[in-house]
Order: structure tokens, then sequence, then C-alpha cells
């Protein structure tokens, strides 16, 4: 962990604090209302606001677990620095990758 | 109550066992004594490090149930268990004999993090005026107490999870030369503590905090060396550098 | 080499080192969450059925109760992070254990609150 990644880390947190209130709230609003996924699909598709939304949100979170996995990768696993940071950057794209993937799965027409 | 102490002490260097002794249950006693009866009366081989035995040096800290202290300062009758006591080295350091630790890397660590002071003047010119209660200095006169005893660096699991993290105790004395107004060596100081393994591994446990003999708060001084190092490499002072310790 | 020599590591029981140890644990658990997550909603690709099919899988009682620990994590998480952030940032202030035990126990309500909500 140096500067540049305590930055990234910290400023995706900090991104992502409001972003996460926003998400507990359609949880909540979801289960109560028995909500299925037809009415979850009807309110995403063709949403550019929801598509935006969970797309700064999934970049945001891609960051910050990969860095975070690269974290516990150093420190309680045999890996050295190097592979650390390989290996979490690869958990980072997959996560970014996955994320996109069900926005569009959700938000494409 | 008991007229004798089981008391346990690590013998050996990196491998070694638990060597049990009885020793006399005095009224007042601190954990040094009971570790300098062993050495005179019980176990002549006993390896151990002391120096002023009134708590100003530091040198006699070592592991005792479970926490790194400094055994002259610490009263059996308060960290007695059960009546015995387990001693044992400094942990996260390299055994030298029995109690006796190598502190060779924590002065490593103190000497790559930059806690050395560099002068900006001479002794042909004006003394800088400081004044002592600004911030700054009231700020490193917070943290300037430290004796290097290595209680924080036994304390702290990041430095026993990241063998390049520099430690409590040499960020803690980094902090107050940044802060120090006659130092001149701030900008390789930030590089320093600014790349990994510096003051951004730390995690904020406070360990360090919670068992410094002194007192002291490395863990705060550590997150104004975050702070003065985020925003020097915002601005562009520092470039940072992902290795480790540059030695 | 560096020994490991005592047999017991008292610090590691004291308040602050076991919310650091919470955060990690939480982090890790919704690291591992998250790809599942994502590849759940991907269902929606093939059209709702797949989805529904496993919201209404997801109705399980046992299920609920997972999502509630999720619940917690997210939160315990997400407040053991700001708490960090205000150690980072904010002049120093005493009373960090009970800024800890706080946080725990706002998301443990957090997560309470969410599975009395379902019922």
């Amino acid at each position: 962990m140096n500067v540049s990644l305590y930055v990234w880390q910290r400023a995706t947190a900090v991104a992502m604090a409001p972003m996460i209130v926003v998400h507990v709230a359609v949880i909540f609003y979801a289960t109560r209302h028995g909500i299925t996924a037809a009415d979850i699909l009807a309110r995403t598709r063709g949403s550019v606001g929801w598509g935006a939304f969970y797309a700064a949100f999934v970049l945001a979170v891609s960051i910050h677990a990969g860095i975070g996995i690269r974290t516990i990768l150093d420190e309680w696993s045999p890996l050295d620095d190097r592979h650390a940071g390989i290996a979490a950057a690869v958990f980072g794209l997959a996560l970014f990758g996955l994320g996109m993937r069900a926005i569009a799965a959700v938000v494409m027409p | 109550m008991t007229s004798e102490l089981k008391v346990s002490l690590w013998r050996g260097g990196a491998s070694g066992h638990y060597q049990v002794f009885a020793v006399p249950l005095r009224e007042n006693q601190t954990v040094l004594d009971v570790v300098t009866y062993v050495q005179r009366h019980l176990d002549p081989t006993l390896a151990y490090r002391f120096a002023c035995r009134v708590g100003v040096c530091g040198s006699c800290a070592m592991t005792v149930n479970g926490r790194p202290r400094w055994t002259c300062r610490s009263r059996v009758s308060k960290v007695v268990e059960d009546g015995s006591l387990e001693i044992g080295p400094l942990e996260n350091l390299p055994v030298i004999k029995d109690l006796a630790t190598d502190m060779t890397v924590f002065f490593e660590k103190w000497r790559d993090a930059k806690g050395v002071f560099t002068p900006t003047r001479t002794r042909h010119d004006d003394i800088e005026a400081i004044a002592p209660g600004s911030p700054a200095r009231l700020a490193a006169d917070a943290a300037i107490e430290c004796i290097n005893c290595g209680v924080c660096y036994a304390a702290c699991d990041t430095v026993r999870w990241n063998e390049n993290y520099l430690g409590p105790a040499a960020l803690n004395r980094a902090w107050t030369l940044v802060n120090d107004g006659r130092d001149g060596a701030n900008a390789a100081r930030l590089e320093a503590v600014a790349s990994g393994g510096g003051c951004h591994a730390c995690h904020s446990h406070q360990s360090c905090t919670e068992h410094c003999p002194q007192a002291l708060n490395p863990t705060a001084s550590i997150a104004g060396l975050k702070r003065r190092t985020v925003r020097a490499w915002l601005t562009g002072e520092i470039k940072s550098r992902k290795a480790g310790r540059a030695g | 080499m560096i020994a490991r020599t005592a047999r017991r590591l008292d610090h590691r029981k004291d308040l602050l080192w076991l919310a650091a140890l919470l955060h990690r644990l939480s982090g890790l658990g919704l690291a591992v969450f998250l790809p599942l997550h994502f590849l759940t909603l991907g269902l929606a690709i093939d059209g709702e059925a797949r989805l529904e099919g496993f919201l209404r899988w997801s109705d399980a009682p046992a299920v609920k109760i997972g999502e509630g620990v999720l619940m917690f994590l997210l939160a315990v998480h997400a407040l053991g992070g700001l708490r960090l952030l205000a150690v980072e940032n904010l002049p120093w202030h005493d009373g960090q254990k009970r800024h800890a035990a706080m946080a725990a126990g706002v998301a443990a309500a957090v997560a309470v609150v969410f599975l009395a909500w379902l019922l």
C-alpha cells in the first residue's frame, strides 16, 4: 500500500458512501414490496439514470475491492507484493466486467 | 496465596522452548526482578537485556503474559495470572538468545523512514526561532519522547504481516521531523514514508498506542503523515513508488 | 529469522483490533459475494424468467437470513470505514473504542431492521 493506492482506496470509499445509502434504500423498498423480476426490469430497462448510477458504483467498487484484496493477499497469503498486485488486478477487472454485464442485463432495452 | 511464582521463560533462538522456574514471590516485585533472580540464582546461562531498571531507557522490554511491556515497570502483582508468568522476547524481531532480541531491523527502518534530523543551519548562523506554541511544534512535542524501546513494533500486527512496513516507531519519529521547522530533509522523508511499507500500510489497529509505555500515540502521528503525504502527492510534491524500503 | 515465540498475543483481545478484523473480514465477505451478485443479475440477459426463478428461490427463510448477514456486512464495513476516515482526517479524538462499538451496534441494528422489515 503506497500513497497512490491509498488515495484511490479512500476516494472510492467516500464516493460509495452515499451510493450505499441509496442502494440499501432500494433493497428495503424492493423487499418490502415483494418485488418481482418483471417489476425490477420494468424500472431499469432503458433507464439512463439507473444505468449511470450503478455503472459508477461498479467502477468504484471494483477499484476499492481490488485494492482491499491486494492488501489482504499481501499480508495474509504467501504471495509477494508483485504477485499480490497482479492477482488483485485480475480480481478487480473481473468484478468490473461482471458488474457491467449485470448492468447491461437489466438496463439494455 | 502461593509463596512461589511459576515462571516460564523462553530459552533458545528462533526455535526453542519455554523452561519453567520456581521463583520466590515477594511483596514488591517487578518482572525484571524475577528474571534477574533466575539468572543470578537458578540458571546463569539465561540471556536477557536491561540497563537503568527504573523505566527511562526502554532496554528491558519483553513479552509478558501475552503483551509487550517494560519488565522493570511491570509489577508482578499486576501482571501475574494464577501465580504464573510467561516471559518471552519481544515479537516481530529476530531472537539472539532467550529474552534478548536483535533490534537491527528496527533501527534500519528508522533510518529508512528518514527519522534522522538534517540541519539547515550551522553554528555560524543565528539560532532558528521556533515558537513552542505553534501547531507544528506542539505536534512534534506530542510525539518526541520516544526512546526506541520497540514495544510498539512488537505489538503491531501490520509489522508482523508486512515485512516492508516501517512500523509505528520509525513513522512516529518521521512525523516529529516533518513538523520540525529546522529540518531540511522533508522531500526525501515524505517520499520514504509514502512508498510501499510506509504510513499508508497502517490499519489503525492502535496496538502501538495501547502499549506505548511513554503514552505516545503513533497512530495519530501516522494519520498526520497520511494527510501530509496525500497533500504532497496530489500537488506533485512527491511521486509515489510502489516498491518497498529502498534502504 | 523472525521468531514467533509468544504462545499468546493478548493485543488481539483489544476492541480496536477486533474492529479492524471485523472490517477486514466483512470486506472479504462482500468481495466474495459481489461476483455472485453480478452473475445473478446477469441472469436477466436470458429474459426475466430466470431472474424471477432466482428471486423466488431467495424468498426462502434461510436465504433471507443470509441476506440479513450481508446487510450487516455491508453496514459494518461502511460504518467502520467512516470511522477510519475520521481517525485519519479529523483532529484526534479519544473515545475511539466507543465509536467502534457504536458502528458495530448500528450495523447490527440495520440488519435486524432489515430482517424485521421482511416479516
